[in-house]
């Protein structure tokens, strides 16, 4: 319904006739209708992970979000500021207030009090489950008005029903994946039309919406500082490409002076707002376009003699200031230890620094760069369109368009760098292939119109259309006289007719100017309008079938369909929680590898080492000690840190790949990071990680293994490990420090319960004997166990 | 360590038999047969005894006094009593009588007592038999309190070999029904006979009131332990044609604890030896015609349910998460719909919800159970009816106006009724603050002026149009070579450009006499005068053209004519559209 081609609306908007006016409505009308059939669209093509599997949070992260906004809806704002949360980063814990990103908290916790202050008794977890949909929709519109602002409605329409459904941002936003991005893609649209709008009409209303936007973003997800970058360096283009204006002025400076204060209200940001070298860019082109305002007004009031003795004046001036601010900074950069960047912008400024420096971000598959296939899964034709869309931005180029190249030139960089950020590139090619595509309607459109016989309902158009084909076509008048620029320009055109015909997809972009339009024949113009329909079709069936396929799993359930259809469902990590949840004292400390914090926090309601927010390398690293290390050692290193269960994920029995023996190479080497016994050649073979007869004693001894393996050979006799495809090496062996508490139904889960330590039954002489054995171990093991 | 518990008991007991013997004798009241069948089958203990009482004394007799040692009385969680009519194979038991818990004076403290009313006073020498019903809950102790995996779950069951009541027994008998597995031990006393799954004691003869004699079976019980430590049960009214059920169950697993590991090999490769006290799934029995049915927990759904129904009932058969073993517990909640008009009757102007209080769970044992009846918004009237001990359904009785079933609508449509007339009022109305500010007439002046120069570009427009009706004509000259009807066209468009040009005149010179449009006007005239520029080097063309054709001239001649006026046609077109352009930027 929302397909690209009723885009076209856009364009007949602008005819000029004597019924404009009822035109005009009629178009704002169904253009009304569209947008708002592009928001159910944005909303419902999300709802197959409800409807395929269940409403529930997703994966991990929206656990924690799911948590954090219960305790807000549950305790209160202020509360929620000072929470300090105790059950997570044992014994540390966490300031939860001072550390999280509360937009997306904030935003589900009022949409719930609203909705149940009407009386709507919704639950939490229903508003946290359609959040992320409900703002896809907004972030559509958003995309809508952007693209309007840029070149307009036709574009913005086509613009808006991609953005619904690219794949790349359904996988942020299905229901039930209350994450921070599912908010903070709409922000951040929002926030660039408000600056593009600020930018078209000067008004100082839109720059104050444009700060409180970037607010918002800046309360959603740390990813703001993209925003921060990218528009000093529109501005910063615009004032090189001798683009100046009042109305950059209004749209730059206010953004920065409110955006800069509003942001440093937000706790987790605080004076990283002024400190951080992320927004030093900022602050540099606010220098900058103080000084180029200065000069234009100088400027307009002196004569262009006095004009040329205060340039040099104010040349002299500004670059001893510039020095000196250039000195201030440099200083304070140096002498911080990242250069005043933290840790994940550097990875973005230079790829391969996580995976040199920080194993925990590179651990992490989302921060990887992606892969070619992943371009075309998560926005499939779009990576086509781009470029078509770029070009139809240079013609003409204004402030606007210059804004849309620059976004997506910066976000095709940041995607290559991680994975992740495919997120943010979504947008911008979604808005250029929306023009891309809008401009090539109007043309082909235009072209059909023209030569069908019923021109007289469209007369300006036709006119125009007819001049030209005058000029190209008609014997009267011959094309060898005219010498004008535009016949020049059709000439080729006519030349490349059949050329065209064969590749009528990429015709209409070099064509694409406003005011010397091209008329393609008939037979041409309905082919291309043809595949590009095919061309939108492809990527709907695409859309719909990643949305249903690709990224609605909630990854909490798994599910297989067996050979006769049906359909078995793999729920062990839930019944996993719930047996803690239920069966353990609220106190229990469980150990796990960090993967599994916040949702044994937000579903098993117990306390935890580690979690998903990394915070502390040290704490994940003493964990993965404890992990990979024999029995007696982990025992030791878990019961010093009041830890009574340890769980762990293992994917042999049912050949589910991301389980921990797979991660276990990571928990070596953060581990090794910290503690250097830990050594990571000694778990592998000849450089090879393996489990089966050829694995290292180190590997088969470590705690992770026996914690995996445990009876598992009794299960069918060899135990053949279904992900390594192996059988395991070491198999039959007894626990002496921890006992199985509980093992779900397909084995993915396994919790451990820690053995209290043995009676002292031995004689005085020999007490004394192994208490000093066991003092002097303790000191050759020095750094091992760090909480000793 | 049995045996020390065995002697615990049998201590207490002894107190009690003490103070029974030191009671009063109530009343001349004989049993004159009482027979008692114990049902331990599952977790609950179902006594059911017929007793047969005589008046032997002088006085009629209304009421019969049932004793109950207070040890079981807090287990008591089911009795009631029928009169029995008829003899022999004619037997029905018919009136239900009332049962209520009575203190009557003199009695031993260890006991509780109950008293039943009969529906008429029993006269001397008369005789009747009831049926008394009673369940106990909890009253099956696992012994060994906590055991393995691999261990079979025992439990111990104690009651009187001789029936205890007020009255003196002339004859009686005594049956338990156990479960089809093995049994530990039971206390022998004469005339005990093991018959396979069954115990028989009895008969006694002769047995002055208050006789107690102790008897423990332990014997093996795999059955479910389920017991819900707390139920909440909430019933929605919706008269739109749903009652919505929601039940929020906590259970746990109340046989003997389970200690040491859980291995989940052991419990899958043999279910039924390393796992046998474990149970896995509950039956719930819902109400036929049950819809929309949900099975799931805070975390989320749990898909390990069946659902099976047919006309009569509607069994819904679920599985916890995992396995429950002795001590553990998990907590769920289910859900259904039912039809409106299979709960919520009408009468004399009342309506009443008629629904059962307890849970649907078969062999599940309830200690705490909260109900909640959410009626529909403008009940009136309320009045409960809960009849606990005859039957277990409730009734609920509320007045309720069908028409208050529309409020909700109707606020919705008011609401957004309200919405669209406030938008279309904001629309309507001028909100402005002062009419003579000057920056308000300028407003309307520049609104005047952007009127007419879109009027102005209409009309340009339609020129436009009219021109290219004139090439069309020239094309159909090439074409059919027809000159007259090519000059008629010329003629045609000349008529139509001059009242064009007329309709321009007023448009100019208001723009003429506006200040706000001073800096748009020079454009629009421009546009103007480069319109009609344009018009006349049209006609001269298509007179140029005509000429030749009428001429016969040769094609190249005529585009050599016609060449430099094309030339400024196409020059005067862009210049125009260019105008057109800058003036809709304005």
């Amino acid at each position: 319904m929302a397909s690209p081609e009723s885009a076209v609306n856009g364009p007949t908007m602008t005819a000029g006739a004597a019924s404009k006016s009822l035109r005009n409505a009629f178009g704002g009308v169904i253009a009304f209708i569209i947008l708002v059939l592009i928001g159910v669209l944005a909303f419902s093509i999300r709802l197959f992970s409800v409807i395929k599997y269940e409403s529930v949070i997703h994966e991990f992260d929206p656990y924690f979000n799911y948590r954090v906004t219960q305790f807000l809806s549950k305790n209160g704002i202020y509360d929620f500021w000072n929470w300090f949360d105790d059950r997570t980063w044992y014994p540390l814990g966490r300031v939860i207030g001072g550390t999280v990103y509360p937009g997306l908290t904030l935003t589900a916790g009022t949409i719930w009090k609203v909705v149940n202050s009407l009386n709507i008794p919704l639950s939490v977890e229903t508003v946290c489950v359609f959040t992320a949909p409900i703002f896809s929709a907004f972030a559509s519109w958003a995309a809508y008005l952007l693209t309007k602002e840029v070149k307009g409605p036709g574009a913005g329409l086509t613009a808006a029903a991609l953005l619904a459904m690219v794949p790349s941002y359904i996988s942020r936003s299905v229901a039930g994946s209350y994450d921070n991005e599912a908010v903070a893609i709409f922000a951040l649209v929002f926030t660039f039309y408000l600056y593009i709008k600020t930018l078209n009409t000067g008004s100082l209303f839109y720059a104050t919406l444009n700060a409180l936007a970037y607010f918002y973003m800046v309360c959603s997800w740390g990813g703001y500082t993209f925003i921060i970058n990218l528009i000093p360096m529109h501005v910063l283009l615009c004032i090189v490409t001798g683009r100046y204006s009042s109305r950059l002025y209004i749209a730059y400076a206010p953004l920065v002076v409110l955006g800069t204060l509003l942001a440093s209200l937000v706790p987790v940001v605080g004076f990283n707002a002024v400190l951080t070298s992320e927004h030093f860019a900022s602050f540099l082109v606010f220098i900058i376009i103080h000084v180029v305002a200065l000069a234009y007004y100088i400027k307009g009031i002196l004569s262009p003699k006095m004009f040329k003795v205060a340039v040099t004046l104010v040349v002299s001036v500004g670059l001893a200031v510039c020095c000196a601010v250039i000195a201030i900074l440099i200083a304070v950069v140096a002498s911080s230890p990242t250069k005043g960047w933290s840790g994940r912008s550097l990875t973005l400024l230079d790829p391969t620094y996580a995976s040199k420096y920080i194993p925990i971000i590179a651990s992490v598959s989302e921060h990887q760069p992606p892969t070619w296939p992943s371009y075309f899964m998560d926005i499939n034709v779009l990576a086509f369109l781009v470029p078509a869309g770029i070009i139809a931005c240079f013609m003409p180029l204004t402030d606007s368009s210059s804004f849309v190249i620059l976004y997506i030139v910066t976000s095709v960089y940041f995607s290559g760098v991680m994975v992740r950020l495919m997120l943010v590139l979504a947008p911008a090619a979604c808005i250029l292939s929306g023009i891309a595509l809008s401009e090539a309607f109007n043309v082909l459109t235009r072209s059909i119109k023209f030569q069908l016989p019923g021109i007289a309902g469209n007369p300006s158009i036709a006119v125009r259309m007819w001049r030209k084909e005058n000029g190209s076509s008609t014997v009267v008048a011959p094309n060898d006289i005219p010498k004008t620029e535009e016949a020049a320009k059709e000439k080729p055109a006519k030349k490349n007719r059949k050329k065209e015909k064969e590749n009528v997809e990429k015709k209409p972009t070099p064509s694409k100017t406003e005011k010397r339009l091209l008329v393609l024949p008939l037979e041409a113009s309905v082919i291309a309008v043809l595949l590009l329909v095919l061309l939108g079709a492809f990527y709907v069936v695409h859309c719909v079938w990643a949305a249903a396929e690709a990224y609605s799993a909630p990854s909490i359930v798994l599910t297989s369909h067996s050979n006769d259809g049906g359909l078995h469902v793999f729920d062990d990590f839930r019944e996993a929680y719930s047996w803690l949840s239920h069966n353990t004292d609220v106190d229990d400390k469980v150990a796990s590898w960090w993967d599994y914090g916040y949702q044994t926090t937000a579903m098993a309601n117990r306390t935890v080492l580690v979690d998903n927010n990394t915070w502390n390398n040290t704490h994940i690293a003493t964990v993965g000690t404890a992990m990979s290390s024999p029995e007696k050692q982990a025992w030791e290193i878990f019961h010093s840190l009041d830890v009574k269960y340890v769980l762990v994920v293992f994917g042999g029995v049912v050949g589910y790949p991301s389980d921990d023996i797979n991660k276990f190479l990571w928990m070596v080497r953060i581990g090794g990071g910290v503690f250097p016994h830990i050594k990571e050649p000694d778990y592998l073979r000849d450089g090879q990680y393996r489990i089966d007869a050829q694995a290292t004693p180190t590997m088969l001894n470590c705690l992770m293994y026996k914690l995996s393996y445990f009876r598992f050979v009794e299960t069918d006799g060899k135990g053949f490990d279904r992900v390594r495809r192996t059988e395991i090496g070491k198999k039959h062996f007894k626990l002496t420090h921890f006992e199985e508490v509980f093992t779900t139904h397909h084995w993915m889960v396994r919790i451990y319960k820690l053995k209290p330590q043995r009676n002292r039954i031995r004689g005085k002489t020999k007490k004394s004997k192994s208490s000093r054995s066991v003092s002097s171990k303790r000191d050759v093991r020095g750094k091992r166990n760090p909480w000793h | 360590m049995g045996l020390g518990l065995g002697v615990m008991r049998t201590i207490e007991f002894l107190l009690l038999i003490i103070a029974i013997l030191s009671a009063p004798v109530l009343s001349d009241l004989i049993l004159s047969k009482v027979e008692r069948r114990i049902d331990l089958t599952s977790q609950i203990a179902r006594i059911a005894s017929t007793i047969k009482a005589e008046n032997d004394g002088s006085s009629s007799v209304s009421e019969i006094l049932l004793s109950i040692p207070e040890v079981q009385a807090k287990n008591l969680a089911y009795l009631t009593a029928k009169l029995v009519e008829g003899k022999g194979k004619a037997k029905t038991s018919g009136v239900a009588l009332a049962v209520e818990p009575a203190n009557p004076k003199g009695m031993p403290p260890a006991l509780s007592f109950y008293t039943m009313i009969l529906p008429k006073p029993l006269a001397n020498g008369d005789s009747v038999t009831l049926d008394v019903l009673a369940a106990f809950t909890h009253s099956l102790r696992p012994f060994p309190e906590k055991i393995t995996q691999a261990d079979i779950q025992l439990v111990v069951f104690q009651d009187t070999a001789h029936y205890l009541s007020p009255y003196p027994v002339k004859v009686q008998s005594l049956t338990l029904k156990l479960p089809d597995a093995r049994i530990e031990s039971y206390t022998k006393l004469e005339n005990t006979k093991g018959l396979g799954s069954e115990i028989k004691y009895g008969p006694y003869e002769n047995l002055p009131p208050f006789s107690y004699s102790p008897v423990a079976i332990h014997f093996e019980a795999n059955q479910a332990f389920a017991v819900a430590r707390e139920l909440v049960r909430e019933i929605e009214i919706s008269h739109w044609g749903n009652v919505q059920v929601t039940e929020h169950y906590d259970i746990v697993h109340g046989g003997a604890m389970s200690k040491g590991e859980f291995s989940r090999l052991d419990y899958q490769s043999k279910p039924q030896i390393r796992g046998a006290s474990a149970f896995k799934h509950l039956v719930a029995k819902l109400p036929p015609r049950a819809h929309s049915i949900y099975y799931r927990d805070a975390i989320g759904n749990i898909s390990t349910s069946h659902v099976r129904g047919d006309s009569k009932k509607t069994e819904i058969l679920i599985e916890p998460r995992y396995p429950l073993f002795g001590g553990w517990k998990t907590a769920f909640t289910i859900g259904y719909g039912l039809p409106l008009q299979d709960f919520v009757f009408e009468s004399e102007g009342k309506r009443f919800l008629n629904f059962s209080f307890g849970s649907p769970m078969h062999d599940l044992v309830t200690d705490s159970i909260t109900l909640k009846v959410v009626l529909p918004e403008g009940s009136k009237y309320l009045s409960v009816s809960t009849p606990f001990v005859v039957q277990q359904e409730e009734e609920v009785y509320y007045q309720f106006n069908a028409l208050a079933m529309l409020m909700e609508p109707f606020m919705l449509i008011t609401g957004i009724f309200f919405l669209f007339v406030t938008c279309i009022i904001y629309v309507h109305v001028d909100l402005s603050i002062s009419k003579s500010s000057a920056s308000y007439l300028a407003k309307l002046q520049w609104d005047d002026v952007r009127a007419t120069v879109q009027q102005i570009q209409n009309t340009v427009n339609q020129c436009l149009s009219t021109h290219e009706k004139l090439e069309a004509s020239l094309r159909d000259l090439s074409r059919t070579g027809d000159v007259q009807a090519c000059k008629a066209a010329r003629k045609a468009t000349d008529g139509l450009l001059k009242e064009l040009s007329k309709e321009l005149k007023p448009l100019i010179s208001f723009l003429q006499s506006s200040p706000p449009a001073a800096h748009i006007l020079p454009k629009v005239e421009e546009l103007v005068a480069k319109e009609r520029e344009l018009q006349e080097r049209l006609m001269a063309k298509h007179s140029t053209i005509v000429d030749s054709y009428e001429k016969k001239l040769g094609g190249r001649e005529t585009e050599n004519r016609v060449a430099s006026v094309q030339q400024k046609i196409v020059a005067l077109r862009q210049d125009i559209e260019d105008l057109m352009e800058y003036i809709d930027e304005i």
